[in-house]
């Protein structure tokens, strides 16, 4: 009896699998379709939760598309843990070996955008620093200041304009011109607000979120671009509400 | 300084189990709801709309936690990570009441969504008596369990479910939430007396009480095979089995759980008002 959970579980997700001998009905006899209540309670619980947490991934292929692409993944790849609004983390991976989809190339940025939506709607709250805070910074500690930025700050690059087809199909349908995108991800109180980035911008709201210090972040930027605007950076970081601390 | 709750007790009246849909319909009568439910693994994220909310609820409803992820059935340790973030839950959200079920659903890394049944030996016994202990250890209070609904029985089990509970309250001092659906449920599908179970059930332990709807379907032999769904409206031989109960132990906090295809607010309410009427009935007649 040591391992019949071993045998269940495998069992529950793996149809391939007979039920499991032991498991009966009120008369001691095998009960195939009472076992089956489980294993269609485990794979539909998980794939609708994948659908609640991929819906736009779920628009682009359709409904049936979704629900097999979405099957398998369950199957491969049930959750780590109990924190189901985290679950399908490797779905994006996945998406990338998954044959049927090869012809939207753009799709796993698409579910790495939603999972970047999903941390960002549930990461820990912040009180954001206003913009005097700069003008604190002593002149002579301002190069090797460094800022601590929201938790909810989520950076996605893309070589697909990810944000625009999100958005094409989950708010309004925008014409989408850009060939790449630059996203920023804020959560200023309870709902994500995304921002559109250019190339330096990202790069120097990266560079900070990994906590280099600001003459490195621009340095960085520099190599981008020649004319790099920090206060313009500046402006939006603190307009979005993202700068927490500054160490200096 | 500790964060207590001003509500350590559930009332003797409905609850409900809260879904965010519903929080403008109950945050406009707030007088007319006696207590919530939530399921705590909703909550464990790190901020953001769904903990607040929590923390504006909490200050108006005596709040009752319920677990649905920490495997306390499994033959396998616990996980220390979950079981940390229901500590954390636990401790500032003060509930006045903590539940989980007698049910798995983790094994070894994989976690199966579903509240997956066990056999009945002394082996399981111990095993669950083990991880209830570490539970409340941890969380530092008494927990209720939950009896489940069942589909199937398993071979190798050598005593009834009301015996195994019996033995895992009495050696690890916890309580019982009795789930008179899943009562219902399980006896339908297994084929014993529903008001059996009740007898024999330790109905003096009992800190809450489950009530919910469930589908019908039948087994390839025809027998009837019934599934928890959480989806329906509570059947009436679900609520003459409820009064069965509340005659045997008196009123108790009753929660009407409708977890999917949830329905308009009234519909809950008016699930609540059958639920506060029965309760109502019976506190007279304990009075008298």
């Amino acid at each position: 009896m040591s391992d019949f959970q071993a045998e269940f579980s495998s069992a529950l997700l793996n149809p391939d699998i007979p039920t499991p001998e032991g498991v009966v009905n009120p008369d001691g006899k095998p009960a195939t379709k009472r076992f089956d209540v489980y294993r269609n309670n485990v794979v539909h619980s998980l794939v609708s939760a994948m659908e609640e947490a991929f819906p736009v991934v779920k628009k682009i292929v359709g409904d049936g598309f979704f629900q097999a692409m979405a099957t398998q993944y369950v199957r491969r790849n049930p959750p780590h843990d109990p924190m189901i609004m985290f679950y399908g983390d490797r779905f994006p991976e996945f998406i990338t070996g998954f044959k049927p989809a090869e012809s939207l190339p753009y799709l796993p940025d698409v579910a790495r955008l939603e999972l970047a939506r999903r941390e960002c709607y549930h990461a820990g709250d912040a009180r954001p620093l206003d913009v005097s805070a700069l003008s604190e910074i002593p002149e002579d500690k301002f190069a090797s200041a460094r800022f601590t930025l929201a938790p909810s700050l989520r950076l996605l690059d893309s070589l697909y304009p990810v944000h625009s087809i999100w958005h094409f199909n989950s708010v309004a349908q925008i014409k989408i011109s850009n060939p790449q995108e630059w996203i920023m991800l804020t959560r200023p109180e309870f709902d994500v607000v995304p921002y559109l980035l250019d190339h330096a911008t990202f790069t120097f709201v990266q560079c900070l979120a990994r906590y280099q210090p600001l003459e490195s972040a621009i340095a960085q930027c520099e190599t981008i671009t020649d004319d790099f605007d920090l206060s313009a950076a500046f402006g939006l970081l603190f307009q979005a509400g993202i700068v927490t601390n500054i160490e200096t | 300084m500790a964060n207590l709750s001003q509500y350590t007790n559930l009332p003797h009246q409905a609850g409900v189990g809260y879904k965010a849909q519903h929080l403008n319909d109950i945050l406009a009568a707030p007088d007319d709801l006696a207590w919530i439910e939530i399921h705590a693994e909703n909550y464990m994220g790190d901020g953001g709309r769904p903990i607040a909310q929590l923390r504006h609820l909490r200050e108006h409803f005596p709040v009752s936690c319920h677990g649905v992820g920490l495997s306390i059935g499994s033959e396998m340790p616990l996980d220390t990570d979950h079981l940390q973030r229901l500590k954390h839950l636990v401790d500032w959200l003060q509930p006045a009441m903590f539940s989980e079920h007698l049910a798995w659903s983790t094994h070894e890394a994989s976690f199966l969504n579903d509240l997956l049944p066990l056999p009945y030996t002394q082996k399981t016994v111990d095993q669950v008596v083990s991880h209830i202990q570490q539970v409340q250890e941890t969380v530092g209070r008494q927990m209720l369990l939950e009896n489940p609904s069942t589909y199937v029985a398993f071979a190798q089990s050598d005593r009834s479910e009301t015996d195994f509970l019996a033995e895992v309250v009495k050696r690890s001092g916890c309580g019982l939430l009795l789930d008179v659906n899943n009562v219902f449920v399980s006896a339908t599908n297994q084929n014993y007396s529903p008001e059996g179970y009740i007898d024999a059930f330790p109905t003096h332990l009992v800190g809450e009480i489950h009530l919910g709807g469930h589908e019908e379907d039948s087994d390839e032999l025809g027998a009837p095979l019934l599934i928890d769904s959480h989806s329906r409206a509570v059947v009436d031989p679900v609520w003459q089995l409820y009064d069965y109960t509340l005659a045997k132990m008196g009123p108790c906090p009753t929660l009407i759980e409708w977890d999917n295809d949830i329905p308009e607010w009234s519909v809950l309410t008016n699930e609540m008002s059958l639920a506060n009427d029965l309760l109502e009935r019976h506190a007279q007649v304990a009075a008298q």
